[in-house]
């Protein structure tokens, strides 16, 4: 198979989607992958060796879900993928109807990210994903950032009964977390700046934003914690490292976690800023990491902005 | 083939049925808009789907998928005159506590597969369940009703062309038409299913004999509709 002849590290994330999705179809027999002709390229061995469960649709996305679902409903623990606008937005009904109203379970897998398709358009960037999603009953939302986090991911999704989210973008980050739900501390930020009355800045780096994140936090000697798991968020990690300026870094609609995160740190007041993709449209091609400049998420951007915020005072109200 | 009846258990006759309606209701009468489902209900239960309460969760039974789920009252009393809930249950209809409700919940009543009211997903729903059985090896089949302006989600056409080029032969669609779809043409519902490779017959939905070959058909290597005609809703609303 040629698949395998390329070592699992050097894939893409969306190819290690593909890798993935063949190694589980190889290993159960209860499992099957409904695609919307979208990735089809990663799946060829997978539907030669299993081709009643590589189901394409076609460029169909309320079958593509809704047949997920019709599997779900009868045993067959569904992986449904296509690009995630074409795949939450245009489906969004069938997500919250044939899946989460019917009580039934699936592992979504939406590929492209925000902007991954930079030179597209609009049309294939879907930065509203994860707020979407957040708004379906018992979702549990993933942003691997790594190949082998997305590996880790749609591992642990199929295993479970629930119903995930996995959000594959190819803006894969060198700083590798477990996929394992829990917020992980990547640094801790120093008493220098903080004290006990002001400890130092916490950013939240979700999803493929991890990199810039811990630049941005050394360059602010803030703590930078990171999760693969968007929703629901690790509370008692979140509890246990935050201080009283707090900002949460998605490469997603600016403020989609804010929520979730401040209602974890209801413990204590504090200052929240959301940083993310503009609600306003770009309207630019380019690559991505040129849109990544041009909201702010890069690691200049990222200092830039949260300098603007902070208040490195002593007194909490200015 | 038909579902085992429960010993002691009255037949389940139209008339029984419409008495259970009447249950739901609180009326003696039922117009023809109430029944328009009843009589391939009555088929379906009494003559096809290999369903029973003590076989419930049998991965080999039949599927029933009522897409369209408005004007569910004869669901609810073929459902309890074939003994998958009491039939006290149906005094409950629509009470905040009642598991039945103006559209179904299969979370709620023993015997619903799906639950359904926004239209257009007991299609796609259904062609998941052909596949799910066509990769079990399972000898069951899925049979799903819709109502003819339900066609008119493009959800549906998604399911007809692909289930037709596949060719899905566990899949029975069955169209309860009285011509209520605002741009309705008598003959092309089979006209569009044929043209998309499935076998399609339009049958009386009021005869039973005819009802009960029609759905006892199956075409290997295509998908079947069974369309079942019964009263325009224009000439019954007169
Ligand atoms: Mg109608």
């Amino acid at each position: 198979m040629s698949s395998t002849a390329t070592a699992p590290a050097a894939l893409s994330p969306r190819a290690r989607f593909g890798r993935t999705a063949t190694d589980l179809l190889a290993e159960r027999e209860d499992l099957a992958v409904v695609i919307a002709e979208i990735s089809a390229q990663h799946l060829e061995d997978a539907a030669r060796a299993h081709p009643e469960r590589v189901i394409n649709v076609g460029i169909r996305e309320q079958l593509l879900v809704g047949t997920g679902a019709g599997l779900a409903l009868n045993g067959i623990r569904p992986l449904i993928h296509t690009f995630a606008p074409f795949l939450v937005e245009r489906a969004f009904e069938q997500i919250t109807l044939d899946l989460a109203h019917q009580g039934v379970g699936g592992v979504l897998v939406g590929s492209g990210g925000s902007f991954d398709m930079s030179g597209e358009g609009r049309t294939h960037q879907g930065p509203a994903d994860v707020a979407l999603a957040a708004t379906v009953p018992g979702m549990v939302i993933h942003a691997p950032a790594t190949s082998d986090e997305v590996e880790a991911t749609l591992r642990a999704a199929a295993a479970d009964t629930g119903l995930h989210y996995v959000r594959v973008s190819d803006r894969a980050q060198r700083t590798q977390i477990p996929a394992d739900g829990a917020m992980h501390v990547l640094r801790t930020g120093s008493a220098e700046r903080g004290s006990a009355r002001r400890p130092p800045l916490t950013l939240i780096a979700l999803g493929t934003v991890r990199d810039a994140a811990l630049e941005a936090a050394r360059a602010l000697d803030a703590t930078l914690l990171s999760s693969t798991t968007a929703l629901p968020l690790d509370g008692a990690a979140l509890r246990a490292h935050a201080g009283a300026e707090v900002v949460v870094i998605e490469p997603w609609l600016a403020g989609t976690s804010l929520a979730a995160v401040a209602a974890e740190l209801d413990d204590a007041p504090r200052r929240f800023l959301g940083i993310g993709t503009s609600r306003t449209e770009l309207r630019r091609y380019g690559t991505p990491a040129q849109h990544e400049v041009a909201h702010g998420l890069d690691a200049a951007g990222l200092v830039r902005r949260i300098r603007e915020w902070s208040r490195p005072t002593d007194s909490p109200h200015r | 083939m038909t579902s085992p009846q429960i010993l002691g258990a009255p037949p389940v006759t139209r008339e029984r049925i419409t008495a259970l309606m009447s249950r739901l209701t609180g009326d003696e009468k039922h117009t023809v808009a109430a029944t328009s489902t009843l009589d391939v209900l009555q088929v379906l239960y009494g003559r096809i789907l290999r369903v029973s309460p003590a076989a419930a969760d049998d991965p080999d039974r039949d599927r029933f998928y009522l897409s369209k789920g408005h004007g569910p009252m004869a669901f609810y009393a073929v459902l309890a005159a074939h003994g998958f809930f009491p039939e006290d249950v149906l005094d409950t209809f629509t009470d905040f506590d009642s598991p039945l409700g103006l559209h179904p919940d299969r979370l709620l009543v023993p015997g619903v597969e799906i639950s359904s009211g926004s239209l257009g997903h007991g299609l796609p729903l259904a062609v998941g369940a052909a596949h799910a059985l066509r990769i079990r090896r399972s000898p069951a089949r899925v049979i799903v009703l819709v109502g003819d302006a339900e066609l008119d989600e493009g959800s549906c056409t998604e399911a007809i062309e692909y289930a037709g080029g596949i060719g899905l032969d566990a899949l029975t669609l069955v169209v309860v038409d009285n011509a209520s779809s605002s741009y309705a043409v008598r003959g092309r519902i089979e006209q569009r299913l044929r043209a998309h490779g499935w076998d399609a017959l339009r049958v009386d939905g009021r005869d039973h004999a005819r009802l009960e070959e029609a759905l006892s058909r199956r075409v290997p290597g295509r998908p079947n509709a069974v369309i079942a005609q019964v009263e325009d809703k224009a000439e019954a609303a007169r």
